[in-house]
């Protein structure tokens, strides 16, 4: 081990960072161009080289994209269908976490005859395809009321996303040991204190994980938002479809561009926000550590 | 404080039976062990007490409430569990006072029950940690702590210091052993550790298979045990067992023949034994004697030894007999490996079991018994 810290700059260090940072650099280099892009003058782009630098640095692009851009007939940008997402995702990822962590607490410490059953059909909508449920679950939005609104967009990815946040927190409350819910039962608390008081504030990790989970999920769904979503309900995704196939002639990649990474940058927010909780265990040490 | 009685209490788990018609008197004030091999279905038994597990069958009273349908906070009992399960997101003091927080004690007398628990346990400077900041021993204390407060009538511990080292579990056993004298509480203890259970316990139930083998005394089951499991549980190294054949019987005496013919005659009460049934003597490993003290002599040979400093264990084979006999001498014992040894047996000493398991009375009295 010693030999191995006293010779930093072996030949297979090099190697590994080499190979390291090639496969991160071809990573990047689609999000540089887009990003390079977003800021050049149209002119730019048609002389200029993809990975050029722009002569010229403008916002141009973002504001366009942002407000005036045409996505079909309107004129107004995607801020509209921005906030739409909005609407839909954090209700969405709020309620199915939410229903996930507390069928999660039933499923590992209250487990009842055929919990298992249930929880494996359970799971067995994580690998249902989207494109089934289109046609039964436009019915019974419709039946609810709630076509084409940005409720019946939350309903139809709280569906999905039960299955997922279920099985998430399911796993994550099997490690949690039985005895600290025993020791709470002895201590006076019923279902619900021991789920409120006890199991939700050792939540913190997978509550993130499933955030994130769900965030990324929700948000760069296209096929609910285009099937489900008219007019002023239509989420992000939709609505730079709009913007990209909405043509007047030019192609505005500069526009095209900003208009991805406005799309893009809530997931990449959270994802920083709340990535360090992914590593985070809270329950060290309620057992011998 | 109260008294603990369980009336033919059974459990089944999908109907295959665990614990069966265990009847056990607890009373008030008193050190009870529960003790047993693992599988033995003491832990079971702990459980069905605190009311975390349903009793299938039989009563169980608290004072003379009986409280089989009653939830775990009704019964007024503490449980101290082998993980310690304190609440990782709550310091010290919020683990001791989350119970009575619940019960929605007053603030003033939740304060005033903590900081006593704390100060009885030594705990006064750690109540702002977290559990993740304490050692084995101190998460121990605060385990117990919790319980503490609630002034439960009965405490109960399950294997509580198994998760411990072996310096700290004889320090832990020594402060439980007077928390129980300060507190004059009823304990039940749960322990696969002899040794926790002779030092501790008022009184031991050693469980086997789901029924009780014995209830006594520590040195009651040392010297009497009604089992032969019971007096292979207890004592280390385990009692020898010598296969052998009864000649005699009577209610005063029974004479056994041994492997090689030798006969021997034991004060024990063999008014159930009929000739030439199998039996089994049972010598400890410590109550040896050399030749010229004993009734017979067995003549073998030193296989192993294992020197301990305090004491010496050698391992010797007889011819005849197919098991090792183990013999415990003081630690400056010279004896050799290879060497030739002759193992006096005193009647007195001996036990006697049957084909069953069962033992036969012994008649003679031992003197330590009464202490």
């Amino acid at each position: 081990m010693t030999e191995m810290v006293r010779k930093p700059f072996s030949f297979n260090r090099v190697l590994i960072y080499t190979v390291l940072l090639t496969a991160a650099a071809v990573y990047l280099v689609p999000l540089v161009v887009m990003l390079l892009t977003s800021f050049k003058t149209l002119g730019d782009i048609s002389s200029g080289n993809l990975m050029a630098l722009p002569t010229h640095w403008t916002m141009h692009a973002w504001h366009k994209a942002w407000s005036t851009a045409c996505t079909g007939v309107s004129c107004e940008g995607v801020h509209h269908f921005f906030w739409n997402s909005f609407k839909m995702a954090i209700p969405a990822v709020l309620i199915s976490t939410g229903i996930g962590a507390f069928n999660g607490y039933v499923f590992s410490k209250w487990r009842f005859r055929g919990s298992d059953l249930i929880f494996s059909m359970m799971l067995f909508g994580c690998f249902i395809p989207f494109q089934v449920i289109l046609l039964p679950m436009a019915a019974t939005l419709g039946k609810m009321g709630l076509a084409n609104t940005t409720a019946g967009l939350v309903v139809v990815h709280v569906t999905y996303g039960v299955a997922f946040t279920t099985l998430f927190f399911r796993n994550y409350y099997v490690g949690v040991p039985d005895a600290l819910v025993k020791a709470a039962r002895l201590d006076g608390a019923g279902f619900f204190t021991i789920f409120f008081r006890i199991m939700l504030p050792m939540s913190v990790p997978i509550f993130m994980v499933c955030i994130i989970w769900q965030f990324t999920q929700i948000w760069n769904d296209f096929l609910f938002g285009v099937v489900f979503a008219s007019g002023d309900s239509q989420p992000i995704t939709v609505g730079l479809n709009n913007l990209v196939n909405t043509g007047t002639g030019v192609k505005e990649y500069n526009v095209n561009m900003a208009a991805a990474l406005i799309a893009a940058l809530p997931t990449l927010v959270v994802y920083v926000l709340a990535g360090k909780y992914f590593i985070r265990g809270l329950t060290a040490g309620s057992v011998k550590g | 404080m109260a008294s603990v009685t369980l009336r033919n209490v059974c459990k089944s788990f999908s109907g295959v039976e665990v614990t069966r018609n265990v009847n056990i008197d607890i009373e008030d004030g008193e050190f009870v062990v529960f003790v047993g091999p693992s599988g033995c279905g003491k832990s079971t038994l702990l459980r069905m007490i605190a009311g975390l597990e349903d009793i299938t069958d039989g009563e169980l009273y608290i004072d003379n409430d009986k409280v089989n349908d009653k939830p775990p906070m009704d019964r007024e009992v503490g449980m101290v569990f082998q993980s310690y399960a304190l609440y990782p997101h709550m310091n010290v003091a919020e683990n001791m006072a989350f119970g009575l927080k619940l019960a929605k004690t007053h603030k003033p007398e939740i304060d005033r029950r903590v900081t006593a628990a704390a100060h009885t346990l030594q705990l006064d400077r750690l109540l702002e940690r977290k559990p993740k900041d304490l050692s084995g021993g101190q998460r121990q204390r605060v385990a117990i702590g919790r319980t503490m407060v609630r002034e439960p009538k009965v405490f109960l511990f399950d294997e509580p210091l198994s998760n411990l080292d072996a310096s700290l579990r004889v320090q832990m056993r020594i402060e439980i052993s007077k928390l129980h004298k300060r507190l004059a509480a009823t304990m039940i203890y749960v322990t696969h550790d002899q040794v926790e259970a002779m030092t501790m316990a008022d009184k031991i139930v050693a469980l086997d298979q789901g029924t009780v083998a014995q209830i006594g005394r520590p040195l009651e089951l040392y010297h009497y045990p009604a089992t032969r499991f019971v007096a292979g549980f207890i004592g280390s190294p385990q009692m020898n067992f010598i296969n052998g054949r009864t000649q005699s019987a009577s209610s005063q005496n029974v004479t056994v023949t041994l492997p090689g013919g030798i006969h021997i005659t034991l004060p024990v009460n063999g008014s159930a034994l009929k000739p030439e049934e199998p039996v089994t003597l049972g010598v400890r490993p410590e109550h040896f004697v050399s030749a010229d003290e004993a009734e017979i002599v067995l003549n073998g040979t030193i296989n192993v030894v294992e020197r301990l400093g305090y004491q010496t264990l050698a391992h010797i084979d007889v011819e005849g007999i197919a098991s090792t006999l183990t013999l415990r001498t003081d630690g400056s014992n010279p004896v050799q490996e290879g060497q030739a040894i002759a193992l006096g047996i005193q009647a007195r000493s001996c036990h006697l079991f049957r084909e069953n398991g069962e033992a036969c009375p012994r008649l003679y009295h031992e003197p330590c018994v009464d202490f």
